[in-house]
């Protein structure tokens, strides 16, 4: 009888699934999610492409990886580094090994380490674990592909359908190492492949041989176990930015009782909620692939003229294309919602990398004095709600609005709590409601300040809009310089006004904290997790976290003022950083910055912290 | 409505003051247009005229319809959004040689590809008139302007190639002052499902004065072009003696009586025909070689993008179970929390 193997009793644990780009790690990485998530484990992933569809196989560049971080009470961040790597093949050993825990344990697929794999992940030696001087963490040398191969060998299933079940070898081995049952997973695989029950029988197979592989190593291999978080009750679902950022739309579309038309153009990451639209003609969401981005916001600007709620989605250098009709939306005070998921850049950058480094382009990335909504999603699930309140902000007040997300929210999952409709507001349309004889094109609403819809269609209510200057009234070309003046000043004061509507800042943490941690959009996570860390550390820290940018909330100086030590986190130079200073020169920000299209790691943020607490 | 009917058009006039140059061929076009919608009857409320940069883009504001000017090049986007928002709209789209073909390239030919049903009025006038000169896409090689005072070196855009070549249905070409033949092609244009183009040869009196003329002018346009008529034969020329025939692959101009050629064998036009060979080739025939093709030269049928988005959205919507924002959200995997 085999001997129990060592639990080890865990808080929170993160994984990772590194391959190569056609390993099938995404697909491992959320079945192992979804069954955690089940599980009633907290969770919050994230995956790690190459920019490359199928870079070189075997090599650093191509390696594809997954993420997932879950725990026994809430987790913010999908973990700085891992406690448990699968590396199916030398490279994903090799590009992983900066991002593990000291003593974590290792799962390799000790057929894909012969001498051509280790040669083309660069290792000189036949023996990695000793090159890169592994001692000290606990390897699980599993032979994987001959498992799998040995499992599958009565299906009769060529020689590519067997390898490309091998990651359900090591997904079945995982699931042993945290003591969950396996049955969630069959089910989900099943249902993946109901068109092809053969696959599925064979991935169940595969999936059950690396379980009970786990099951024959256990007297010499510990394994872990983490109970499920407390978690509100409800209907959950994994979801990541993207989509929810798409879903958001549609719930606004219902609230505001409008026509949703998303006019865009492919780009990574922003793709998704182009294909997420685009799948939803069901509910009537009108999508448009235009020939560019430029055609891709004139669509919907085109669209909102006539009616419809239109929105665009893109990144930093879609957002640069599509300047000058942002004026043109700016000027003609129609409803537009643009999406910026932001990348690594300038140029093309790094396509499928993070950064924040979109913000001035957003804030002032245009002709003239043009200013305009800025607000930025700050977790995978808000962007659900970020995206509804910038529908509802561009109709009320008649005004473009940009949201901000990022390649990090975009890709990363956590669980949805899925709310209940009712929670949100209505959007109400500002419709023209003067009679047709009575009412000129620029007549504003005298609280919100924005101009009244009329729609092309609707009788009587015939007039003309345009990017040329227009009369304070009448909407006639001006070329009046009181009247330009007066307009300018009257976009202006517009926008501030949103600020009357939008929630106050808050602070986490210590109200009378030494040290106030700001940040803005994708970066919550981490920063919040951080803060708590170092309040269990017994630190009196804050946190200020922006999802509104411009306007900015209208509490933002007297949080500034409380607190003595500021540091503005953000994964650019400072570009919130020099914003805030330029809105409040006499407060003095700290900064801490990184670019290398990564998100912060939650230690490197508290090593900076601790430093100026220390100061 | 007015009851006179030589006097409707004036129902589609704003109260703007009209800015163009006087002796413009702007203003004659702007005529046409709304003698056109007041034959057809459209309701102002249900036209939208849509613009983008240019001389020619300002006439939205002196229309009494609906009206968006918008920024140079991308009228054709903007006009595919508000035909996809709004499909009743009888939409329409004002563009210039540089707006359309230079800057906005991209976006004609694709709206044209897409074949949505928007007329676009095309102002040719082989001249960059609001930035005072210029050479633009159709001027013709050599020509000398502000910009290219040694001469272009570069071959102009035939527009009725171009919207061939982006696969295009209706192609029609008229002349500015030519008042009664410009309704008659807009009004066709109008009633064609899908992109309509229509070129307006159009005289810039300050910048490029005549550049037309020597098709235009009364003394010799009957000779130097032809007024094309779906099932009619291709005859032209001041004593209607002159037709066009195919010569091998090549047309050519010939004259009856002479050389045996008789009446019936002359072109018969077929602006119907789904090939475009013969329209192509009589789109693009240049004086003196040729006459000029007026009229409607292609107008045949394909299917039409804001029809098919409005079918396809239907069918899906009957075929799908996910009828509202809770189904979609509750579907697929999803677990509970009690």
């Amino acid at each position: 009888m085999a001997k129990k193997s060592k639990v080890i009793e865990k808080e929170e644990v993160v994984v990772r699934f590194s391959g190569d780009s056609g390993d099938g790690m995404q697909l491992t990485g959320s079945l192992f999610s979804f069954s955690s998530a089940i599980y009633g484990n907290d969770i919050s992933t994230f995956p790690d492409f190459p920019a490359e569809i199928r870079a070189p196989q075997g090599t650093i560049s191509g390696v594809s990886g997954f993420q997932v971080h879950f725990g026994h009470s809430e987790v913010y961040t999908p973990g700085d580094k891992a406690d448990v790597l699968v590396a199916m093949n030398p490279a994903a050993l090799k590009a992983n090994l900066e991002w593990l825990k000291p003593g974590a344990t290792i799962i390799l697929d000790v057929d894909s380490f012969d001498d051509k794999n280790l040669a083309r992940a660069g290792y000189k030696s036949n023996d990695p674990i000793e090159e890169d001087n592994l001692g000290s963490y606990n390897i699980i040398k599993a032979p994987i592909t001959t498992m799998t191969r040995e499992s599958l060998k009565d299906m009769g299933l060529d020689n590519k359908s067997i390898l490309r079940s091998k990651n359900m070898y090591a997904l079945g081995l995982v699931f042993w190492l945290f003591h969950r049952p396996i049955k969630d997973a069959e089910h989900l695989i099943r249902e993946k492949f109901a068109k092809k029950e053969k696959i599925a029988e064979a991935n169940v197979r595969v999936l059950e041989a690396g379980y009970n592989y786990g099951v024959i190593i256990q007297a010499v291999t510990p394994s872990y176990h983490i109970s499920p978080a407390e978690i509100k009750p409800g209907i959950y679902r994994n979801l990541n930015g993207n989509r929810a950022i798409a879903w958001g739309f549609l719930l606004a579309a219902q609230k505001s009782g409008l026509e949703l038309f998303l006019g865009s153009y492919p780009i990574t990451p922003a793709t998704e909620i182009l294909q997420e639209l685009s799948a939803r003609k069901d509910l009537g969401v009108k999508v448009f692939q235009a020939e560019d981005e430029i055609a891709a916001i004139s669509t919907a600007i085109g669209a909102s003229f006539a009616g419809n709620l239109g929105i665009t989605s893109t990144s930093g250098p879609g957002l640069a294309l599509k300047g000058e009709a942002l004026g043109l939306a700016v000027m003609a005070e129609l409803p537009l919602v643009v999406v910026d998921v932001q990348r690594g850049g300038p140029s093309t950058g790094l396509p499928t990398k993070t950064e924040q480094a979109d913000l001035n382009q957003a804030l002032y990335g245009r002709n003239g004095e043009s200013p305009l909504v800025v607000m930025a999603a700050s977790s995978p699930v808000n962007c659900f709600d970020y995206a509804f309140y910038a529908a509802k902000i561009a109709i009320e007040h008649m005004t473009p609005v940009i949201l901000l997300s990022d390649g990090f929210l975009a890709n990363g999952t956590q669980p949805w709590r899925i709310p209940d409709e009712d929670q949100f507001p209505d959007i109400n349309p500002p419709y023209v409601n003067n009679p047709a004889n009575q009412w000129n094109v620029y007549e504003r609403d005298p609280e919100r300040l924005n101009r009244y819809w009329a729609i092309p269609g609707t009788p009587g209510y015939q007039h003309r809009i345009g990017g040329l200057e227009k009369d304070y009234l009448t909407g006639e070309v001006s070329y009046d310089h009181h009247n330009h003046f007066k307009m300018v000043k009257m976009r202006q004061e517009k926008i501030d006004r949103v600020a009357d509507f939008i929630p106050p800042l808050e602070v986490h943490g210590d109200q009378d904290a030494e040290l106030l941690i700001v940040g803005w959009g994708g970066t919550f996570g981490h920063l919040l997790t951080a803060l708590e860390e170092l309040q269990k550390e017994g630190k009196k820290v804050a946190l200020a976290h922006f999802n509104y940018i411009n306007p900015l909330p209208k509490n933002s100086y007297d949080v500034l003022k409380r607190f003595r030590k500021i540091v503005v986190c953000e994964l650019n130079m400072g570009q919130f950083a020099n914003y805030l200073r330029s809105k409040f020169p006499d407060v003095l920000l700290r900064q801490y910055n990184k670019v290398e299209g990564l998100p912060f790691t939650v230690g490197e943020l508290k090593n900076h912290f601790e430093k100026i607490l220390e100061e | 409505m007015s009851d006179n009917k030589k006097l409707a058009f004036l129902e589609y006039k704003s109260d703007q003051n009209v800015r163009w140059c006087p002796g413009c061929g702007d203003h004659a076009i702007l005529n046409s247009l709304q003698k056109t919608m007041a034959e057809l009857k459209i309701p102002n409320d249900q036209i939208a005229v849509i613009s983008g940069i240019g001389c020619s883009s300002r006439l939205p504001y002196y229309m009494s319809t609906y009206g968006f000017h918008t920024i140079h090049g991308r009228a054709s986007a903007i006009a595919s959004g508000v035909k996809l928002a709004n499909p009743k709209l009888s939409v329409w789209q004002i563009t210039g040689d540089g707006d359309a073909l230079a800057i906005g390239g991209n976006h004609f030919i694709h709206v044209i590809r897409r074949n949505i049903d928007i007329n676009i009025i095309l102002f040719n006038n082989q001249i960059y008139g609001l930035t005072k000169g210029q050479y633009s896409p159709t001027s013709k090689r050599g020509f000398i302007s502000k910009t290219s005072p040694f001469g272009t070196i570069e071959y102009p855009f035939r527009p009725g190639e171009l919207t061939i070549g982006a696969r295009g249905y209706f192609f029609a070409r008229t002349i500015d002052k030519e008042i009664k033949l410009s309704v008659e092609v807009m009004k066709a244009a109008s009633k064609h499902k899908g992109t309509s183009i229509v070129e307006v040869l159009q005289n810039c009196v300050i910048y490029n004065d005549n550049t037309h003329r020597e098709i235009t002018d009364k003394k010799f346009k009957d000779d130097r072009t032809i007024v094309l008529e779906h099932g009619k034969p291709m005859i032209f020329g001041k004593n209607r003696n002159k037709g066009l025939v195919l010569d091998g692959t090549r047309l050519k101009v010939v004259t009856i009586g002479e050389g045996g050629i008789t009446e019936n064998d002359i072109l018969v036009h077929d602006a119907h025909c789904e090939d475009p060979t013969i329209h192509l080739k009589l789109a693009d025939m240049e004086y003196p070689e040729f006459p000029v093709a007026l009229g409607v030269i292609r107008d045949a049928e394909a299917p039409v993008y804001d029809q098919c988005f409005i079918e396809q959205m239907d069918k899906i919507k009957k075929e799908s179970k996910i009828k509202s924002f809770r189904d979609l959200v509750t579907s697929g995997d999803v677990w509970e929390v009690k």
